[in-house]
């Protein structure tokens, strides 16, 4: 079992990086999409079956699906391709590169200074993350049903064209104001 | 499965950083988009990684509760990603850098 995590963490640092560097939007979302699936074989992996069902439908489903909507909706042009070529020169990318490896740094000499604690990996079946979610987090949920209202809301009201007046008088008002 | 904690923690810390990256060199919305989605995946991690040394279910429900988040705001910031393009024509975030207020 061991093995398989290491081949899915490689495969998820491997293709979050191609994400990055990639100039072709439709290519780098195809990389998250394979990220996101080895993200998901690591939670099955790690005991947590319902998590990695819902990180497979609902990441790389719905939300996936929503990117490329958008971008085949957009119809990004070549020049913007020539653009990014041009912000992927060192000069660039070497600045934030540092900053991040710097946090990474960090974070990994804070584990490395801990002792490793022999953790016992146990199945959590998904009955249990349902009773514990509408006990315990009972109030979160709600939260986050409002959250989402306000999600669905926000983007119905920006998702709207705008209105145009066409009466003079109103144009006139319009700018006045 | 005798996985320590402290490799996964190192994993989500890692793709962390590579989101962080990406966030921060890109110019581009969609791909600054899919950055984000990338730390928020790698904090759901993290908390996976948690729940599941302890054993118990807090972890996989923060795990949701990251998940509900990221589908909110993903719609937001599309929404918001087509109306810039419709305004400036443009996915670049430097040519929003004119907006005041």
């Amino acid at each position: 079992m061991n093995i398989l995590f290491y081949i899915a963490s490689f495969l998820a640092i491997w293709a979050t990086l191609m994400m990055i560097i990639n100039k072709n939007a439709v290519h780098a979302l195809l990389y998250l999409i394979a990220s996101l699936l080895a993200v998901s074989v690591i939670f099955f992996i790690l005991g947590a079956p319902f998590a990695a069902a819902l990180e497979v439908i609902i990441y790389a489903g719905a939300i996936m699906v929503l990117f490329v909507f958008v971008i085949m909706m957009l119809n990004v042009s070549g020049a913007e391709q020539k653009m990014e070529r041009e912000l992927l020169k060192p000069k660039a990318w070497i600045g934030p590169s540092v900053i991040s490896a710097i946090l990474l740094g960090e974070l990994v000499y804070m584990l490395a200074s801990q002792s490793v604690h022999p953790t016992v990996m146990q199945e959590v079946p998904p009955a249990a993350v349902g009773k514990l979610m509408f006990s315990k987090y009972i109030l979160v949920v709600d939260l986050a049903a409002f959250l989402l209202m306000a999600g669905i809301i926000g983007a119905y009201h920006l998702g709207q064209k705008e209105k145009r007046n066409h009466h003079r008088y109103l144009k006139n008002e319009n700018q006045n104001l | 499965m005798n996985i320590p904690m402290e490799q996964g923690i190192l994993l989500a810390a890692i793709l962390f950083c590579l989101g962080l990256t990406g966030l921060l060199v890109r110019r581009n919305v969609i791909f600054m988009l899919m950055s984000v989605e990338v730390m928020l995946n790698a904090a759901g991690l993290a908390f996976i990684v948690g729940g599941a040394a302890q054993g118990n279910a807090d972890g996989q429900v923060m795990f949701i509760f990251i998940l509900a988040m990221t589908a909110a705001e993903v719609s937001v910031a599309l929404a918001l990603i087509i109306r810039m393009f419709n305004e400036f024509k443009s996915l670049d975030i430097d040519k929003a850098s004119t907006m005041k207020g």
